[in-house]
Formats: C-alpha cells, structure tokens, sequence
C-alpha cells in the first residue's frame, strides 16, 4: 500500500469546527464540549477516543444530522465545504456529506444493488442518463458492477459494504464520513476497504474522517489521527506524532501493539531514525538502530 | 446450499479454542451447532457424550451459553435488568442470586446506568455487552462468543481480555469467533482457521499463525507481533541491541510483567 504524501502543503480549508458544544436533553454532560477542529481538502482523518467520548456526536454535527434531526443544547459552528451546517438543508449537506453507517445492513434496502446505489441521486432529481453514468461508475470503482442485479441479501458482508459505499460514492461527496467501516469484515475484506478509502482519496480526491477502534488498519493510511476524550479534543497530528506521544496510552484508544513496543523501546534508549507504521518498518528500524 | 462441509473437530474440556476464517466460511454455523440451534443434516454433534439430535435445545442451554454476533437477534425484554434476569429465571436460580448477579454483570459491563431501560435503546457496543452479560451472568460450563470485540472499545476490549483470563482460570470451555487477530493473540487459544465451510487447518495460534498462505485463502492476516517476529527471525538486529524484550512482547508475554 502506497502512502500518501501528507496533505499538508497544498491544504484548502473542507471544514471548520469552532468552539462547538452540544448537548442531548436528558443528559447532564455535555457530549461535545467545545471542541476546534480544522479538516483540510484530500486529507483522510482517523478519528479515535473511547466509547462515549463524542466522536459519533461529532461526526453527527459534521453532516448535519445534528441540529436538524436531533434536538438538544447546540452552540458554537461547523462549516463544511462554505456552508453553515446548522443553517443549510439536510437536502444540500447531503450532496456535500457523505455517511457510511456501521452495519451496511442500516442503509441498503432497494431490491436489487443498482437501484441502491441510484437511490440518493433519484431523491435529488438528477437527470436519468446522469443518474445511469454516475451510478454505473461508482459500482465499477468498488468493483461490484457484476453485482448490480442483485438482491442485498445475496450479498456478503464485504459485498454489502462496497454496494453502501457505493451509494455514497455516486452522490460525489466531498466529504465521507465511515463509522467503523471494517468491523463486520473479515481482515483481508478489511484491508480492502482500507486501499479502497486510499484509493478514492488519491483518485477523486475525496476527504474521509474515519472513526475505527482497531487503529492498526488505518493507520498506514492516515494522514491525520484526532484522539477525542471526554467530550474534547485530547490529540490531534500526524498518526506518527500522536502515536508516539507517552500521552497516547492514556486515553484507551488502542494504541497499536507495534506503537507500543516502538515507545517501550525508545524509552529504553532505543535510538530510532524514524516512527514506524508497520511491523516490517519496525524490524527495518531495529536493524539500523 | 451447503454452508458446512465434512468438518470433524473436538473441543476439550476447558479449552478455549477460537475460530477464524473469511466472512461466509461457517464459522457462525458451525457455533450454533453446539448448543444444538441447528442439527447437522448428516454427521453428528455430540456435546458433553450427548449428541445434539437426541436431546432438546433446552436441555443443551443448561450447558451452552451463546452470545450472538448480531446482539438484535437475542435481545427481547422491556428492560436490561429483565434481560439479563430471562435465563437464570427460567433456568430455576434462586431470585437472591439473580438479584446478585444482576447487579455483578450490569455493574461489570458498565451497564447500571440502563438498568431499567429497554434494550432498544442502547448502542451497538452496549447492546453486545448485554449479551456478554446475559450469558456471563447466569454462568454456562461452555461459553461461546461470536464476534464478542465488535463495537467495542479498547478499554471494553480490555475487559474482555480481564473476562477471558477469569473464565480460563474458573476451568470454562470457551469457544471465541473472531475476526480481530490483535484482539486473539494474547490470549493465546488453540486456532481453527475455516473457509468455505471446511475446517482447513487448527493448532496453537503461534504455529497456525506462521503459515501466510493458509492465511491468505482464508483471509486472515498475521497479528503485528507475529509479522514482527518473522521479520526479526528473518534478519535479526545487530548484537547490541537486547532483543529479549521484543521477543518477550511478541510471544505474548511481557517480561516485565514476570518480573513483578
């Protein structure tokens, strides 16, 4: 898997969070509380914390589900792609944003895979030959084209995925936003869906914010690892810095086993030249140190 | 269709034992074969000498407690409390006990909070901890866990690991199936590797683990350790460096940890 250069230089603003809040009526805390946080064009944003640290509120804030479907105390702003979130239509965000539920199950539902993935576009009014090329060259990026006719219950849960994806894909979003993508998935399954993330990243350009548990799958290709705790924003750099930070191993995110031994051993004196993403880097950097 | 196919496997006694393999490969049905959900069509299931065709799902349950990958597909009653009381009720536990062990596995779960709440309303990773604590609670001889890491955190993961090590040392049968190899690794069970409804390979984890193209048709990849190991064993580091701390990590056991 290639890495891609950071994103960093040529980096136009996708979307700004400034000092957001919000909190669910009923609930004593406030699930996000202020939370600054910049998301540039192109980049892929792995988004890590512990159960009930506000990343799912987050990223409901991020594509508008919060305010316009969930009531509750809502302040600060987020801006995605020039619009304000809290004062532009579900409707609108939805060609902006793009949301990729856990269990794919949630989110197809038509009969066959081709009207799936069509569904979004038919809501939009889009134009049928529109409708036809656009569909058709989502299916075939996710290489699924074969499947288009058939039912998603004949589908495998990889399968499933990429039909989900793919509807996603075909609204051409700027931003995707995946909740635990490979969770249901066999880890080759798994790995595919993450060259995939790569691939339409490099390709179209697209920017993701990923929330994933097992950090390890992601990481290689990450441009950026957010850590959430308590409602805040603990950690924010490259997956390299954040990961290498004594602080990390604090927050209960899963601190991959290679990060780990990385950081027990420069501890130890260990001199390294560079911060390892996979183990064969690791043994690389064991060997020259 | 035939989603098993020729698959001969034994379990001992107090075993934990944890099955991978492509999504599709049967894993999930192979599972519910042992508290006897499904009979096989030809071949038998013997469980504890009984086999599975001459006794009732019931009388299996006394035994076998499964926690479902989809927690949707087990969870019924109106309130969490209720659901984690439905077995051990019916099972004849004394209403002392259940109340005591209600509070355990709520409390254990992090669950107390939705005591009386439905179900329904929990997220995903909650509603799979109720299941856990549903089976946990009223205490099987075997436990079978189908995909028991999805949606959990690393801290629940944790947990998870901390329950494993109890259930190992109060002498349970475990039957774990997983896809999280990171997860699999320290806890170190005996492997079975399945794919299209086979039973291909099974042994210690650290030695089935090793082969990467048994791996690769089943579609499970080495825990980071293991690539580590190989990597290392491969072209060892130069002699200053104390490797035996690596090694320690990457055969599961820290040796810091012995010292102690």
């Amino acid at each position: 898997m290639t890495i891609n250069p950071r994103a960093a230089e040529s980096k136009k603003t996708l979307a700004t969070i400034e000092g957001l809040a919000f909190r669910y009526p009923d609930s004593k805390r406030r699930a996000v509380a202020g939370v600054d946080l910049e998301i540039g064009e192109g980049e892929i944003v792995l988004l890590a914390g512990p159960s009930g640290c506000g990343k799912s509120t987050l990223l409901r804030c991020i594509n508008g589900l919060i305010p316009h479907m969930y009531p509750g105390e809502y302040s600060g702003s987020v801006t995605v792609g020039g619009l304000k979130v809290s004062s532009t239509p579900m409707s609108t965000l939805a060609q902006n944003v793009g949301l990729l539920f856990q269990n794919p199950e949630n989110q197809i539902f038509m009969f066959s895979v081709e009207r799936d993935v069509a569904f979004g576009l038919q809501n939009l009014s889009v134009p049928r030959e529109e409708i036809r090329s656009r569909v058709d060259e989502a299916m075939k990026l996710l290489g699924i084209s074969e499947l288009a006719f058939r039912a998603p219950h004949e589908l495998s849960d990889g399968q499933k995925q990429r039909a989900a994806l793919a509807g996603v894909i075909a609204m051409r979003p700027k931003l995707i936003i995946l909740d635990e993508p490979t969770s249901l998935l066999d880890p080759r399954t798994a790995l595919e869906v993450v060259s995939l993330i790569e691939k339409l990243n490099r390709e179209l350009g697209i920017t993701f914010i990923v929330v994933e548990h097992r950090l390890e799958l992601l990481v290689p290709i990450a441009h950026r690892l957010v850590v959430m705790d308590q409602g805040s924003k603990v950690m924010d750099g490259t997956p390299q810095e954040v990961l290498s930070d004594p602080r990390v191993e604090g927050y209960g995110i899963g601190v991959p086993a290679i990060s780990r031994l990385y950081n027990a051993l420069s501890k130890d004196g260990v001199g390294f030249s560079k911060v390892p993403e996979t183990p064969e880097e690791l043994a690389r950097e064991l060997n020259r140190a | 269709m035939t989603a098993l196919s020729g698959v001969s496997l034994t379990i001992g006694e107090r075993e934990t034992v944890a099955i991978v393999g492509e999504n599709g490969a049967g894993k999930t049905t192979l599972v519910r074969h042992i508290n006897g959900l499904l009979k096989p069509t030809k071949g038998s299931v013997l469980v504890d000498g009984v086999d599975t065709r001459k006794t009732t799902t019931a009388t299996l349950a006394r035994k076998v407690g499964i926690a479902f990958q989809n927690p949707d597909h087990q969870l019924f009653s109106d309130s969490v409390e209720n659901e984690v009381k439905f077995a051990m009720t019916n099972l004849g536990f004394a209403p002392e006990v259940v109340a005591q062990r209600v509070d355990w596995a709520l409390k254990f779960f992090g669950l107390e909070d939705y005591r009386s709440s439905s179900p329904l309303v929990l997220s995903g990773g909650e509603k799979k901890r109720l299941t856990l604590a549903c089976i946990l609670a009223w205490d099987p001889e075997v436990v079978v866990l189908d995909e028991p890491t999805v949606g959990q955190d690393a801290l629940q993961k944790e947990k998870l690991a901390q329950i494993f090590r109890l259930l190992q040392s109060t002498g349970k049968t475990i039957v774990i199936v997983s896809h999280d190899v990171e997860f699999l690794w320290p806890i170190q069970p005996r492997l079975v590797v399945m794919s299209g409804g086979r039973v291909v390979a099974e042994g210690q984890i650290s030695s089935v683990m090793q082969d990467r193209g048994l791996l690769d048709r089943a579609r499970v990849i080495q825990p980071q350790l293991l690539r580590l190991h190989s990597e290392l064993r491969d072209r060892p580091p130069a002699p200053f460096l104390d490797v035996s701390e690596a090694r320690a990590w990457v055969e599961g056991r820290d040796s810091r940890q012995e010292r102690r």
